[in-house]
């Protein structure tokens, strides 16, 4: 063995043993917590978890204004006292010892310099810079050149804030979430199917199928509970069967009655195939069909969504209209489907004819209630809005959705992915309640709920997530805010971000805890206070919302996001925002003035005022952020927030109701919750007698209340491996580390489990490039490079041709690496394909 | 060049033993504090506990040539047999390389270098405390299993289902220990406050039920077709009729 790799190696564990001591032990909180007689001093809340989209319930014990103990809450539904290893370390998570306590500017000579390091400075002095920034950067651009990064793990409240702030105050529509990065081609499906956001069906469908289908979707690791239930159904029932459908085999495999490994983007071939099968074999449910689809067809050389100069791009014709879509006849999609052949697909696919065969058979089959999963690998994909569609469209075609036991289920993977960054809107195009710009009758909605005069609201979208960087990349955003995310770390061919970030005319503030990537790259950052230092709400997969009161206080001076939203609204008035007619009419409509400021347009309203702070629902709980404005602005918010969707099936409950329960799903119509949306007996907004009702295309042309049968086509990924690139890379998850690692990788026991993003190959890969396991190798894109260490026998178990990095670790950036092209109607990044190749470091 | 931590324990060590060249005697002490301490595993290839006193000469080239901070030399009056490489997997554990490197520098063969298969190595052996780990508790952990370099051979999942709650399972760890090479993956991982999966010398876990059972549920009770019988008549146990007689014949009252 070569003396240069020993070196490393031993190094390389020396940083690591290091990274590990800055990270220590929050005052042995467990042990502390164990010990008899502290247990009688623990005070508990409910309250929820704080990582995937599970949203698993959990009781909060705090003794000293500090969290030290937690459970699994035994009264939620979702995980009836049980968590997963990260959710068992909730209570660790706030208490890493780099946590951000002050707000910190980099700076030279005393004075706010891009180049200079970051010191400590007050809020004002914070603030003060930042307002200067804003406004030389508004001045010049307008309201396109400045941006708010949000999120999918944004509570509600906050998400809504940010929205009112840079919708209705700043009149630009530049705020989009990381949730763009993983759930915007369910949404768009959604959309183009049903009319309405957000699954038909809840996690109760678990316990009543038949069987379960998994599309790119590695629940035993990425959604740990739910896989509990599924592993339950299928102990307890013998006929039930789960089928894994993925490029490499995963751990859901061991559970799994059959395993299919497809070549990457062939799943879209395989839903048709089974699409094909049902209508050859008269398997159609036509009664369901004929009453409640249509079919339909769009465009397909709609390109990448690369940036427009790439060559792939400028060759798409149907690149502008990529959504667009026209109602065909039955005989026509069937003519679609004629190629997709058992045979063709196998070939295509590389899974064998009788196990495309028997997927068919298990959809078709009548008896048979089933469930089809699917997280990242049907939404992060060049085609990642058709791909959801058709799972739609073999659910629509046997009538197998919306019933008990019986959906299409896309998994979220954050916390409030479906509450906040879908339902409150905090994307470019939308509003709340699924509205969009576009709009003009959602615009007017929003306007009147907002109190805001005619024509406040922008009509034009705003730049998506990835568009954001690459218009910080062009300088058409110079003003960019980061709101509990991770960019800098999440997003794809990231080489060119980071850079931009740094050497562009711009500047970046980050509200965070904790130094992330984004934070490094900053030229503010903002101390945020964590999930339990708040109040907030959470809404799951499932579409229930789950509310918690503040447990602990924020340490040193960190805030929660929703402060740092409301403080910088005090920096604006009307007239630096508003155009002089829109203040006139607001004057004359609200008696709103040109020297009012976004804060008491927006938050400090005299509805707002009402909210009486404190509040008897508070039960003695502080509130740091009502303490200071001196109304229940948590409350006030939440009230005007759900007026968007009262009778307009998005019906939320009032904020008390949510204190005193463990989360309802939505609608919630007359204290009831609602299971499955769009079926008789179940949904209140179906009338009696039909059955099903696809509401949200009522009074669409050629639509009326009906779902759509999309057909879409198979299509090749924008690069695939070739001589010089030989493997594809695939990104992703593990159990014990959550998205960009900035918690979990604090948390001593989950960094010491799993320290290192590993490169896992097949061993017959590693050996031809001369690899073995833990050698250091270099994963190398036509972007980027970065090292990881080899695994050719561990977790995951790709098939030859193909390598996993999961994206948790700072050391390897593996998003340097991967392609940023989109579904171009979703705009989600493709994190599952790229081609690289893999060498010895 | 200054010397590393390592190399300064492992000259250290190697001071302990300078006196060793007498032979017998430090060999013979060596025999006498052969018991080993449970928390320490002995690299992959390294014969029995007996033999593999004998042939270390405590030379220390494996800890040198161990790639991670793994092996260590056992100091005077700490660890047991001192100048001997030693594990503790809670602190490193053996990263089972595919060159296995401890071995090759071995010149002795108290590692034997038969072993050519990591996978084959026997360093120790795992157990679970199932009253303190979460996947017995019903919480999703199973690390243990992921992180296991023989992830589906060495530990499997076990699943059950959750009366308590109706609706989720237990995804409990089974340890298997043929297949376990005890090299610590799974205890240096465990994320319970005291390791609730530890790993201990084979002679201390290892158990074995009598070679005549089968298990009946795995061994279907197929009937052997064209049965051969055996030929001659079987041989007597010696001294059997004798035993059998003395119980016979031993008198004294059956009965009141």
């Amino acid at each position: 063995m070569s003396v240069s790799r020993r070196s490393f190696m031993k190094t390389s564990v020396a940083t690591s043993a290091a990274l590990a001591v800055g990270i220590t032990v929050p005052e042995q909180l467990a042990a502390q917590a164990a010990k008899s007689g502290v247990d009688k001093d623990i005070q508990w809340d409910k309250s929820v978890c704080r990582f995937c989209g599970v949203g698993c319930g959990i009781m909060i014990g705090t003794s000293k204004n500090r969290v030290v103990a937690v459970k699994g809450d035994p009264e939620c539904p979702v995980n009836r006292g049980l968590n997963c290893v990260k959710g068992y370390f909730n209570a660790k998570i706030m208490y890493g010892d780099d946590r951000i306590t002050q707000p910190l500017l980099r700076k030279k000579n005393g004075k706010f310099d891009k180049q200079g390091d970051f010191v400590p400075v007050s809020w004002d002095e914070a603030f003060d810079v930042m307002e200067a920034k804003f406004k030389q950067y508004y001045r010049e651009l307008g309201p396109t050149g400045i941006a708010v990064a949000g999120s999918g793990q944004y509570t509600v409240d906050e998400g809504y804030a940010a929205v009112k702030l840079v919708k209705a105050g700043w009149r630009s529509n530049n705020i989009d979430p990381n949730a763009r990065h993983c759930m915007a081609s369910a949404v768009a499906a959604f959309m183009k199917t049903f009319g309405i956001d957000e699954p038909p069906g809840c996690y109760d469908d678990i316990e009543l199928t038949d069987a379960v289908v998994l599309w790119g979707a590695n629940m035993a690791e990425c959604h740990p509970i739910l896989w509990s239930r599924v592993t339950n159904r299928r102990l307890t029932a013998e006929h039930v069967k789960v089928i894994n459908l993925s490029p490499w085999t995963n751990r859901c495999t061991d559970l799994a009655d059959d395993e299919l490994i497809f070549k990457p983007n062939t799943d879209l071939a395989i839903w048709n195939a089974v699409a094909k099968y049902l209508v050859d074999n008269d398997k159609v449910n036509w009664d369901f069909v004929n009453k409640h689809t249509v079919f339909k067809d769009g465009p397909t050389d709609i390109g990448y969504g690369l940036r427009a100069s790439h060559p792939l791009e400028k060759v798409a014709k149907d690149r502008k209209k990529a959504g667009g879509g026209k109602l065909i006849d039955f005989a026509t999609f069937r003519k679609h489907l004629e190629p997709y052949t058992f045979e063709y697909v196998s070939e295509l696919s590389g899974v064998p004819v009788k196990q495309l065969e028997d997927l068919a058979k298990l959809y078709a089959d009548p008896e048979r209630k089933i469930i089809s999963f699917w997280t990242m690998g049907m939404n992060q994909h060049t085609r990642g809005t058709w791909v959801n569609t058709q799972a739609y469209m073999v659910h629509l075609l046997t009538g197998k959705i919306s019933m008990p036991g019986n959906g299409a289920f896309s998994l979220t993977g954050q916390p409030s992915a479906c509450g906040t960054a879908r339902e409150v809107g905090t994307f470019a195009h939308r509003l709340p309640a699924d509205m969009v710009v576009k709009n003009k009758k959602h615009r007017d909605i929003s306007e009147k709920l907002w109190k805001l005069p005619a024509g406040t609201l922008n009509p034009k979208p705003g730049s998506p997530y990835l568009t954001m960087l690459r218009d910080l990349e062009d300088e058409k955003i110079k003003f960019y805010w980061v709101q509990v995310c991770n960019p800098f770390q999440n997003t794809a061919n990231l080489n060119h971000w980071l850079k931009a970030a740094r050497e562009k005319d711009n500047f970046i503030v980050v509200s965070d805890p904790y130094p992330t990537i984004s934070a490094q790259v900053a030229d503010l950052i903002l101390p945020s206070a964590m999930l339990y230092e708040k109040w907030g709400a959470y809404g799951n997969a499932e579409r229930r919302i789950q509310h918690w009161r503040e447990q602990v206080s924020p340490p040193g001076e960190a805030k929660g996001d929703l402060w740092h939203v409301m403080e910088f609204s005090k920096r604006f008035t009307l007239k630096e925002v508003w155009t002089p007619e829109l203040i006139q009419a607001g004057s004359q409509q609200f008696g709103y003035h040109a020297d009012m400021t976004l804060y008491e347009l927006l938050y400090a309203t005299p509805e707002a005022k009402k909210f009486q702070w404190p509040d008897p629902i508070a039960q003695g709980h502080a509130n740091h952020i009502a303490e200071e404005t001196g109304f229940f602005v948590h409350k006030y918010l939440w009230e005007e927030y759900r007026q968007f969707g009262l009778g307009k099936a998005h019906d939320l409950a009032s904020f008390d109701t949510y204190h005193k329960v463990r989360g309802l799903r939505w609608p919630v119509v007359n204290g009831k919750e609602t299971q499955w949306r769009f079926k008789e007996g179940y949904d209140p907004y179906v009338d009696p007698g039909k059955g099903f009702d696809f509401y949200g295309n009522r009074g669409k042309k050629g639509m009326d209340g009906k779902a759509v049968i999309w057909f879409r086509p198979f299509a090749e990924p924008p690069e695939s491996p070739d001589a010089d690139y030989p493997f594809w890379l695939s990104t992703g998850r593990v159990l014990e580390h959550w998205h960009s690692g900035s918690m979990t990788m604090r948390v001593p026991e989950l960094y010491r489990a799993v320290t290192n993003a590993l490169l896992y190959m097949h061993p017959a890969d590693a050996e031809k490039q001369g690899l073995k396991r833990h050698d250091l190798a270099v994963i190398e894109s036509r972007r980027g490079t970065v090292k990881a260490y080899v695994e050719t026998e561990g977790r995951n178990k790709p098939p030859q041709g193909l390598v996993f990095v999961p994206w948790f670790d700072t050391r390897v950036l593996i998003n340097k690496v991967t392609l940023d092209a989109t579904c171009p109607i979703s705009k989600q990044t493709d994190f599952k394909k790229c081609a690289v190749k893999v060498y010895k470091a | 060049m200054p010397l590393t931590r390592r190399q300064m324990a492992v000259r250290a060590a190697r001071s302990i033993t300078a006196g060793a060249v007498a032979g017998t005697i430090w060999y013979q002490l060596l025999r006498s504090q052969a018991t080993a301490h449970a928390s320490m595993l002995r690299p992959p290839g390294a014969l029995d506990e007996q033999d593999f006193l004998g042939r270390c000469i405590k030379c220390g080239n494996c800890v040198s040539d161990c790639p991670f901070d793994t092996l260590k030399l056992a100091r005077l009056g700490r660890e047991n047999t001192p100048g001997t490489p030693f594990y503790e997997a809670r602190q490193e554990p053996c990263h089972m390389c595919t060159d296995i490197p401890c071995i090759k520098s071995c010149p002795t063969g108290a590692l034997d270098p038969e072993l050519q298969n990591i996978n084959e190595s026997k360093m120790g052996l795992a157990e679970i405390n199932e009253e303190t780990c979460l996947a017995y508790l019903g919480l999703r952990c199973e690390i243990c299993y992921r992180v296991c370099p023989k992830i589906g051979k060495a530990v499997t999942l076990r699943y059950r289902s959750q009366e308590r709650t109706g609706k989720h399972a237990f995804l409990e760890p089974v340890i298997h220990q043929d297949e376990c090479t005890g090299c610590g993956m799974c205890e240096h991982a465990c994320p319970t406050d005291e390791a609730s999966v530890r790993v201990l010398p084979r002679s201390l876990v290892f158990g074995s039920f009598g070679r005549h059972y089968r298990l009946g549920w795995e061994d279907r009770g197929v009937i052997t077709r064209d049965f051969e019988p055996g030929a001659g008549t079987p041989a007597a146990v010696p001294g059997s009729r004798e035993k059998a007689l003395n119980t016979l014949n031993r008198g004294g009252k059956l009965y009141d």
